[in-house]
């Protein structure tokens, strides 16, 4: 019995790896994108940038997915009534859990890229621009590289704390890894084993990533270690 | 839009501020007791006790602090023998299960902040003290605590919001803190959207209030340590 539980639990590491990996690409995204507005000459686009990063950092992440999957679709509801639409909203957990987690990791992913990008020397953009390289070309074959090495320690971090944050989907009804131990522990008399399993699951996982990660790190930082020295 | 059952609860809103900031100060104020001395631990030159704490920390900083609530509050009746023992009528209770796990938690983040503080101060530092003679105990008293607290500051005031946030959690083992009261104020009267909003507000404006502070500490305590402006 403890092992078919066992296994149900961990089967549900697919949906929690899922989460986590869409929730990081999301974020990755709006990360790169907030810190190029944090850095752009408009006034603007610099203020929604800080107005987004402080908001998103300054309440919880339990918070924000009761407010994304509860909130929202209420507050759509009430408008659509408002202007006599007929129409129903309502987001599936796992679309929530991803758009939640996305926006609330893309403001730490802004401020991790902000600073890396600040990190790269100008002149070398300067430089490109003088030359008259197209600007997707600066950012891919001189920006991005660099930004890579620079940004891995701050994202590695962040994926860190996602993988554990994927836990609270649980809360909104997400079959994953910590549901499964829920419904196990309680079809059971064994809370504090599945718990455990669970517990195992997402160890492993960030062990997994620290390895993996610190491979990456590197591999990035190659050619940087030899001219150091 | 139905503001005025916020306003009809705002008792309740004010009650659940006050656990919540009860519970994020209790748990940070024992944390910090806790950290101090491991993270002196985390550095020792033994390798056992070094290993020994890093794994305590590793545990705490791998696994969500949601698995390790339910494993102490859900987990541990699991056992007859906790639940025979003199310790239970404490554990069966939430407010000391949400205490334990915050106070684990945030140790462990805090342990590695402050022995991160702890290898980066200079040598010379540690030197010029051993160079006067300083016992080892005011070594540690008068130099390395000090420089330590310092230099933890920027990364301690962000734990102090993550812990802040974490008390959210206790809203899952029945606490009517912040959270918890927007979400029986969403079962009472089904809304969803205000009481959300307004704990939100709240949480926002703790976490200014303590940003303000602690820019203002770091100002007065560790300008020395910011870059010089040229």
């Amino acid at each position: 019995m403890v092992t078919d539980f066992s296994v149900s639990i961990l089967a549900a590491g697919s949906t929690t790896l899922l989460l986590a990996l869409c929730s990081i690409v999301l974020a990755t995204a709006i990360g790169l994108a907030g810190a190029f507005a944090k850095l752009s000459e408009s006034r603007t686009l610099r203020r929604t940038a800080s107005v987004y990063t402080f908001v998103i950092r300054g309440i919880p992440d339990l918070v924000w997915m009761l407010l994304v999957f509860y909130s929202l679709p209420s507050l759509l509801n009430q408008m659509a009534d408002a202007i006599a639409w007929d129409i129903h909203f309502e987001f599936p957990p796992i679309g929530a859990a991803i758009a939640t987690l996305g926006l609330i990791f893309g403001a730490y992913m802004t401020e991790t890229f902000r600073t890396a990008l600040l990190n790269i020397p100008k002149g070398q953009v300067e430089a490109a621009l003088a030359y008259g390289i197209p600007r997707t070309r600066i950012f891919l074959a001189i920006i991005l590289p660099q930004l890579t090495r620079l940004a891995l320690p701050g994202f590695t971090n962040n994926w860190l704390v996602l993988a554990k944050a994927t836990a609270l989907a649980s809360l909104i009804g997400l079959h994953d890894v910590m549901f499964r131990a829920k419904g196990a522990a309680e079809a059971t008399s064994m809370p504090f084993t599945f718990y455990l399993v669970a517990a195992g699951f997402y160890l492993s996982v960030t062990l997994c990533s620290m390895i993996g990660l610190s491979y990456v790190a590197k591999r990035s930082s190659a050619g940087q270690k030899e001219l150091a020295r | 839009m139905n503001w005025n059952v916020i306003a009809e609860n705002a008792p309740l809103y004010l009650a659940g501020t006050k656990l919540t900031l009860f519970l994020a100060f209790t748990s940070l104020a024992i944390s910090f007791l806790l950290a101090v001395p491991l993270a002196f631990l985390r550095n020792n030159e033994r390798p056992g006790l070094r290993y020994a704490v890093s794994a305590y920390t590793l545990l705490f900083r791998g696994t969500p602090l949601l698995v390790q609530l339910f494993l102490i509050y859900f987990g541990l009746a699991q056992f007859g023998l906790i639940r025979q023992s003199f310790i239970w009528p404490w554990l069966s209770s939430p407010l000391v299960c949400v205490l334990v796990a915050f106070v684990m938690n945030t140790t462990a983040y805090s342990t590695e902040i402050f022995a991160g503080a702890l290898r980066s101060i200079p040598v010379g530092e540690l030197e010029a003290a051993r160079a006067y003679g300083l016992p080892k105990r005011k070594q540690a008293t008068r130099i390395l605590v000090p420089a330590m607290l310092t230099r933890s500051l920027p990364l301690y005031g962000n734990e102090m919001i993550m812990m802040l946030h974490a008390t959210s959690l206790a809203s899952t083992v029945t606490l009517l803190e912040t959270t918890g009261v927007a979400r029986r104020i969403t079962l009472d009267n089904y809304i969803q959207f205000e009481p959300y909003v307004t704990a939100a507000g709240i949480y926002l404006s703790i976490t200014f209030v303590i940003i303000t502070a602690f820019q203002i500490v770091q100002r007065r305590f560790a300008g020395y340590l910011e870059p010089r402006s040229a």
